[in-house]
């Protein structure tokens, strides 16, 4: 087994009116590859801020992540950017798709992000995959949230990440629709033979992982 | 980088697709199109005036001189093998049994015209034909005028000195015939080959002998550089640059301020872009970010967006480009009859300015927005309340004003003048502003009073008031333009009519001989009319201010230029004609030799004090006195009036004409045909017939620049537009709040209607007061006299506004009230 994402002694302060605030305090965790792990805890526990330094979206204050092999310190914000190209893949609560984008363009557009030529067939076959082939001429506001978030999975699988980060996927749908997109969720990392990191709190989602890290107020529990 | 092209090309797009982009796509549209509709019409009438302009000299140049052509000229232009014609002109009398008649003679040999052509007919106004050479030996041409004055046929004979010649044709036209209006005796035509036999001309006669050449451009500079030391005092090198410089000046005036008019468009429409692209801007921040967490790096954003704009740009150009040679055309159209019938092809200057201009409002507005978002923290996919620090406000307005400063001072090519109008146009706008927002702000006052859609529409507009005093001012320029171009210069030429008294002088006589001064008054007298006063008139050329020999070359104005080319009218006086006032200096109270009385305008003109001795050569010999007085004149009376007047005695011996004028009602024109009839080489000018054709250019040339404002009414539309779309969002979700609590259709109708209403109504108010103080300003400065106040501008702005911006605006968010709620609630 391979560590796919480390992180050791992370620790995340901000400053605020009333002194500096630790969001994490000296998180260290390994994720070794194929794993499926859930990130739970409270609201304001530091789920997302923990999330985002594994992929490199922030600096820690203190410590160090390790990246598929790679220390996220030694690169600027465009060589972390060129790694996360590599490497991730994203599912937002927020579906986070490009209005502008038709449903089949926001699929396309990572492929585009990486220069791969095939773009268009691609992400046509993974569009059918989650079952919108239909609907890949829609904009995102003529989509439901649950196909909205389809997209989304569609896309964080387009370029063929080795780790899948989720933030709260459900977070914004009802519990039956919510319950489709996990079972997508990990149909598609099992046949892609995906890492599948994901923060949540909701527990039948996190039963399902084969781990749970648990965090409170900012330590790891 | 390579990525980044066709990626950014599909971005745009989609974008456009979508309809992002749109209202900055139709802003860029409208810039462009204003500039390249004058570029393109000033672009033709240049390229015509400088193809016609050899035809104006009906030669490449021309040499001229008042004494016979030197045979080393003609060998010159021989050895730099260029084509050449000679031509001599000179004024004597034709003959035909018993009537005389003064004539503009011109004598030309076989090469002439060198360029352009002659067109004659058989019978006055008859069918013209046109031809490339003048009269055999043995005939002559003659204008209509002439044959009737003549009462002469095709194929009838007439003297001309001792010499007979036969009536070949009617000259219809001749190329190099000059543009004076005053005194100018009826064109002769005939061959040069038959001057000597009349014996016309002795020594000291005043004749203009001229070179006429064509040729290469580098042949033409080898004769200048043989010829140049044998040019003295009496001679002129003419080059098609020279010819008609008052066309020229007149064109490079509509360039420049028909120019910078449309740039006032270009002006509003940027701000429609920033708008716009600042709504795009906060609209891409998300998918920025997502870019960002998707791997896009930060150089890769910059290029996306940067050649998003460029793609944008070049959409946007080709469009305006193409609609501003469609609006040029109608340009053109205005001014059809007062130029060549058929302008060439224009060059491709306009269409590159019309770029330039869509990629430089581009660069300077909307870039610096859509380039702060690469610096978007791509955490702000996980927390929404992340920003990118905002483009740096000194950032933004520099490259603004650099933008504009660039536009200016390519469509002036004037450092100063666009100093100027950049300057002007900025406080100017700074004035409009202050009072929109004055307005704007009085409007909180009136919030209290009226139903609900009264207080939300005007809430609307006080709550954005930045926004809503950017719209005012885009519309109220647009406005004020049309209301001036219209009302305003209809009621000032009106008024300026009407203050002429009923009985003023319409028509001038010019030529009167001498010997028929009095036989011209027993004329009047027996027709029982006033009888005209006659004033002697000698032509003499200012040659000297103190001990200094004057030329043309001693001054910058081109007006003063010409006064000291040309020779002057000289009158004499013992009293202080009717309607001139002393300025300054004495009015001589006995004849006295050796005094002058100038025009204080002209004095101020040509560096003139009261005082300097002032020498005029009249017939060859030189005239000297000082200056005794400066006088005031009025010259809207239409009395006759001369620059500068001496003391009886002066200028007695000289060979003089009389001048005169007086009024005819239209039901007295017969008495003119008597008039022309008994003293057929008169020159009768009328000033009515004047008066029309000047009023005919006027109108031509207002509605020409209505079109060009025209579009920056459209820009007001394309403002309007941008700051509707850059509010969409909150009007729709304010709508669906308003109908979840229970507000009708009718009611958020309503309070758009107020909204805009108000909105047109404030630019209105503001264009008629713009308009009236423009308007006092023009009738104190440029007619002299007071205006009063219309209040039809103010009705008309008012209402004109509402209904314009009203319509305007509630097509701009008529999805407002066509959305339904729930979704607006869920989407929004």
């Amino acid at each position: 087994m391979t560590a796919i994402v480390e992180a050791r002694a992370l620790t995340k302060q901000v400053s605020s009116p009333e002194g500096t605030l630790t969001i994490l305090d000296d998180v260290t965790l390994v994720i070794e590859a194929g794993e499926a792990v859930a990130i739970v805890g409270a609201s304001g526990s530091g789920k997302s801020t923990l999330l985002g330094l594994l992929a490199g979206l922030d600096l820690p204050t203190s410590g160090r992540v390790l990246l598929d092999g790679c220390d996220l310190a030694g690169l600027d914000e465009d060589g972390r950017a060129a790694l996360r190209a590599r490497t991730l893949g994203f599912v937002f609560q927020s579906f986070q798709l490009l209005p502008s984008l038709t449903a089949l363009e926001n699929v396309m557009l990572p492929l585009e992000l990486a220069g791969i030529a095939a773009a268009r067939g691609e992400a046509q076959a993974l569009l059918e995959r989650v079952g919108l082939a239909s609907r890949r001429g829609h904009y995102p506001h003529q989509l439901s949230g649950g196909e909205q978030q389809r997209v989304a999975i569609a896309r964080a699988f387009a370029t063929g990440p080795t780790l899948l980060l989720a933030d709260e996927p459900t977070g914004n749908l009802d519990t039956r629709t919510g319950a489709r997109i996990i079972d997508l969720l990990f149909e598609l990392n099992a046949e892609q033979n995906t890492t599948l990191v994901l923060v949540t709190h909701d527990v039948q989602l996190a039963a399902r992982c084969g781990r749970q890290l648990v965090l409170d107020a900012g330590r790891l529990v | 980088m390579g990525g980044a092209l066709g990626f950014s090309a599909r971005m745009l797009r989609r974008n456009l697709r979508a309809g992002e982009l749109r209202v900055l796509m139709l802003a860029l549209v409208i810039a462009v199109a204003s500039v390249t509709s004058v570029g393109f019409f000033t672009d033709r009438v240049r390229r015509a005036m400088e193809h016609q302009a050899s035809e104006m000299l009906a030669a490449d140049r021309v040499v001229e001189s008042t004494r016979p052509l030197r045979p080393e000229w003609r060998a010159a232009a021989k050895a730099a093998g260029l084509a050449q014609a000679e031509t001599w002109s000179f004024r004597s009398v034709a003959m035909v049994g018993e009537r005389l008649e003064l004539t503009e003679v011109k004598a030309v040999d076989g090469g002439y015209p060198l360029r352009g052509a002659l067109r004659i007919a058989d019978a006055p106004y008859g069918t013209e034909r046109t031809v490339t050479a003048g009269p055999a030996p043995g005939s002559a041409w003659l204008e209509p005028r002439l044959m009737q004055a003549l009462d002469l046929r095709v194929g009838d004979r007439l003297l001309l000195g001792e010499l007979s010649l036969s009536v070949g044709a009617v000259l219809a036209y001749e190329p190099d015939r000059g543009g004076e209006v005053f005194n100018i005796a009826p064109r002769l035509l005939m061959n040069l080959a038959d001057v000597p036999a009349t014996h016309l001309i002795q020594t000291g006669s005043l004749v203009t002998y001229r070179l006429l050449l064509a040729g290469s451009a580098p042949a033409m500079r080898r004769f200048q550089q043989a010829v140049r030391p044998s040019l003295g005092p009496a001679d002129r090198s003419l080059g098609v640059r020279d010819a008609r410089p008052e066309l020229r000046a007149a064109l490079e005036r509509a360039e420049r301020y028909l120019g910078l008019a449309a740039l006032v468009s270009v002006l509003l429409a940027s701000v429609a872009v920033a708008t716009a692209a600042h709504r795009y801007a906060r609209r891409e921040l998300d998918g920025a970010a997502v870019m960002r967490c998707l791997g896009a790096s930060q150089r890769f954003l910059t290029a996306t967006f940067t050649l998003q704009l460029l793609w944008l740009g070049l959409v946007a150009a080709g469009l305006g480009i193409a609609l501003g040679y469609g609006a040029h055309g109608l340009i053109a159209q205005f001014f059809g009859g007062l130029l060549a019938a058929d302008l060439p092809q224009p060059s491709p200057m306009p269409a590159v300015f019309g770029l330039m201009t869509a990629l430089v409002t581009l660069a300077g507005f909307a870039l610096p927005p859509l380039l702060a978002l690469r610096q978007v923290p791509p955490l702000r996919v996980l927390r929404r309340d992340l920003l990118p620090l905002p483009a740096r406000a000194h950032v933004v307005y520099g490259s603004a004003l650099t933008a504009l400063a660039a536009l200016m001072l390519w469509q002036s090519r004037d450092v100063l003048l666009a100093a100027v109008v950049l300057g002007g146009a900025l406080a100017t706008l700074g004035v409009l502003a202050l009072a929109a927002g004055a307005l704007v702000t009085a409007l909180k006052a009136l919030r209290r009073g009226g139903g609900m859609a009264w207080r939300f529409g005007l809430a609307a507009l006080t709550r954005r008031a930045r926004s809503t005093v950017a719209q005012v001012v885009a519309f109220g320029i647009g406005i004020m333009v049309l209301l001036v171009l219209t009302l305003v210069r209809t009621d000032l030429m009106d008024e300026w009519r009407d203050r002429l008294p009923p009985d003023a002088p319409n028509h001038f006589l010019v030529n009167v001989l001498p010997d028929q001064v009095e036989a011209m008054r027993d004329f009047f007298r027996a027709q029982g009319r006033a009888e005209p006063g006659f004033h002697p008139m000698v032509r003499g050329r200012l040659v000297a201010i103190n001990e200094h020999e004057i030329t043309a070359a001693d001054y910058e104005d081109t007006r003063a230029q010409r006064l000291v080319r040309r020779e002057f009218n000289l009158s004499w006086s013992a009293e202080l004609p009717k309607g001139n006032a002393v300025a300054s200096g004495h009015w001589w109270s006995a004849p006295s030799r050796g005094e002058w009385s100038v025009e204080e305008g002209l004095a101020q003109t040509l560096g003139i004090r009261l005082g300097d001795r002032l020498v005029f050569s009249v017939a060859g010999q030189r005239v000297a006195g000082h200056v005794a007085s400066l006088r005031a004149l009025d010259w809207d009376s239409f009395n006759v009036n001369f620059f500068v007047l001496g003391p009886p005695g002066l200028l007695d011996a000289y060979p003089a004409s009389y001048i005169s004028s007086f009024h005819l009602a239209p039901e007295d024109r017969p008495l003119l045909v008597e008039l022309v009839r008994r003293f057929p080489n008169l020159t009768v000018i009328d000033v009515e017939a004047l008066m029309t054709r000047v009023r005919d250019i006027m109108d031509r040339v207002s509605h020409a620049v209505q079109l060009v404002f025209a579009f920056t009414l459209a820009a007001g539309i394309a403002v309007l537009f941008a700051a509707v779309q850059a509010s969409r969002e909150e009007r729709l979700r304010e709508a669906a709040v308003l109908r979840t609590l229970g507000a009708r259709t009718r009611d958020i109708f309503g309070a758009l209607l107020v909204e805009f209403v108000v909105l047109g109504t404030l630019a209105g108010l503001l264009a008629a007061g713009a308009a009236s103080v423009l308007a006092a300003l023009l009738a104190g400065v440029v007619f002299d006299f007071g205006y009063s106040l219309n209040g039809w501008v103010w009705l008309v702005g008012a209402a004109g506004g509402a209904l314009g911006v009203g319509l305007a605006g509630l097509a701009g968010t008529r999805s407002v009230l066509v959305q339904p709620p729930l979704w607006t609630l869920r989407r929004v």
